[in-house]
């Protein structure tokens, strides 16, 4: 018996890339827009689509795929409200996966029915951390942060706050009530995502909610040859 | 939890490059931005590693320095915090040169003599 070294050098989520790469390719085949919708467990993800979608998105034909690791609590509540929603779940396994990963998406693709569609939200588990590594095959990311949940989240969670194309500041209705400082936030934000957009939202009075559904409406037209395309994570 | 998803990727690649031969040593790269802490990826990467050829193996883990440019003045720096601004000019595009890796780098095999005549 003896060692021998075999040389590797492959990024270790090389095999979710493949996949985000062919689910992109079918988002585009279908001319789907989609996004990774990304945030804590609890920042109003679910709440801030009710409020969007709710009245529809102009000239859009829009769905989601809400990702859980259990339940389709969420679900419900946005098929309550007619939007398209499929639900995904995670609680295969190793009893719950943390994030969205590209074959679970591929393998929701045929319930989720990309023909109908032309913008589909992905609602990712609540989670800071493991979701900023999985690309899903997305266009864009949006990250949601709220107002109960500190302004010193960029720099304990860079790496989300660094991969995401718009960050949404919700739950602003709280501000009154708490040391939250927007300028310490939007500071930090800066630090770890020098110039990326942002909006400050409350999906409970529905404050910056239409700004949020104009960003979404414009998506689709940006996209194309020169969109940025996320085929593979981190940028 | 997220060194149990990246620990269950390092694994998969190296089982899949260590082509039925046992594992003994998996050598990966991690840059800095990508959050992972080595002493919880190495406890994922044994219970991961068990009833598969990386079983027993020992974990090598070369971190990676987090190293930027900026694209209008070329500066090219370290930073040990999440501060991506360029120091020197305040420009906002600026190029990580290194510390996104997540790499599995190599890995050593047993291979035994029959095996290679």
């Amino acid at each position: 018996m003896h060692r021998v070294k075999v040389r590797v050098v492959e990024d270790a989520l090389d095999a979710n890339n493949t996949i985000a790469r062919a689910n992109r390719a079918d988002f585009d085949r279908a001319g789907v827009t989609v996004v990774n919708l990304m945030s804590a467990p609890g920042s109003g993800k679910t709440t801030l689509l009710e409020r969007v979608l709710g009245p529809g998105v102009p000239g859009l034909r829009v769905g989601v795929l809400e990702g859980d690791v259990q339940g389709s609590l969420d679900a419900d509540r946005l098929a309550d409200l007619h939007v398209h929603v499929t639900q995904l779940n995670t609680d295969n396994g190793f009893g719950g996966e943390c994030h969205l990963d590209a074959n679970m998406v591929r393998s929701a693709l045929d319930a989720v029915g990309l023909d109908a569609l032309d913008l589909l939200i992905v609602e990712n588990v609540g989670n800071l951390v493991c979701p900023a590594e999985f690309a899903v095959g997305e266009d864009a990311r949006i990250m949601v942060a709220s107002v109960a949940e500190g302004d010193d989240k960029p720099l304990k969670y860079p790496l989300m706050f660094r991969t995401c194309e718009l960050v949404v500041l919700n739950k602003i209705d709280l501000l009154p009530h708490t040391d939250f400082d927007v300028d310490r936030f939007l500071y930090h934000l800066d630090a770890v995502h020098p110039g990326v957009a942002h909006l400050t939202t409350s999906a409970r009075t529905g404050e910056g909610v239409d700004a949020l559904r104009d960003w979404l409406a414009a998506l689709p037209g940006e996209r194309g040859p020169t969109a940025r395309g996320r085929a593979q994570a981190p940028a | 939890m997220h060194e149990l998803s990246v620990s269950t990727a390092v694994v998969d690649t190296a089982v899949r490059h260590a082509a039925g031969r046992r594992v003994l040593t998996v050598r990966v790269r991690l840059g800095r931005l990508r959050q992972v802490v080595p002493d919880s990826l190495a406890f994922y990467f044994n219970l991961v590693s068990r009833e598969t050829v990386c079983e027993g193996a020992v974990l090598e883990q070369e971190v990676v320095a987090a190293r930027l440019a900026c694209a209008p003045c070329a500066y090219e720096w370290e930073i040990e915090v999440p501060a991506f601004r360029c120091p020197r000019c305040g420009g906002a595009e600026v190029a990580v040169l290194s510390g996104e890796e997540l790499e599995v780098e190599s890995i050593e095999v047993e291979e035994g003599a029959a095996c290679t005549a």
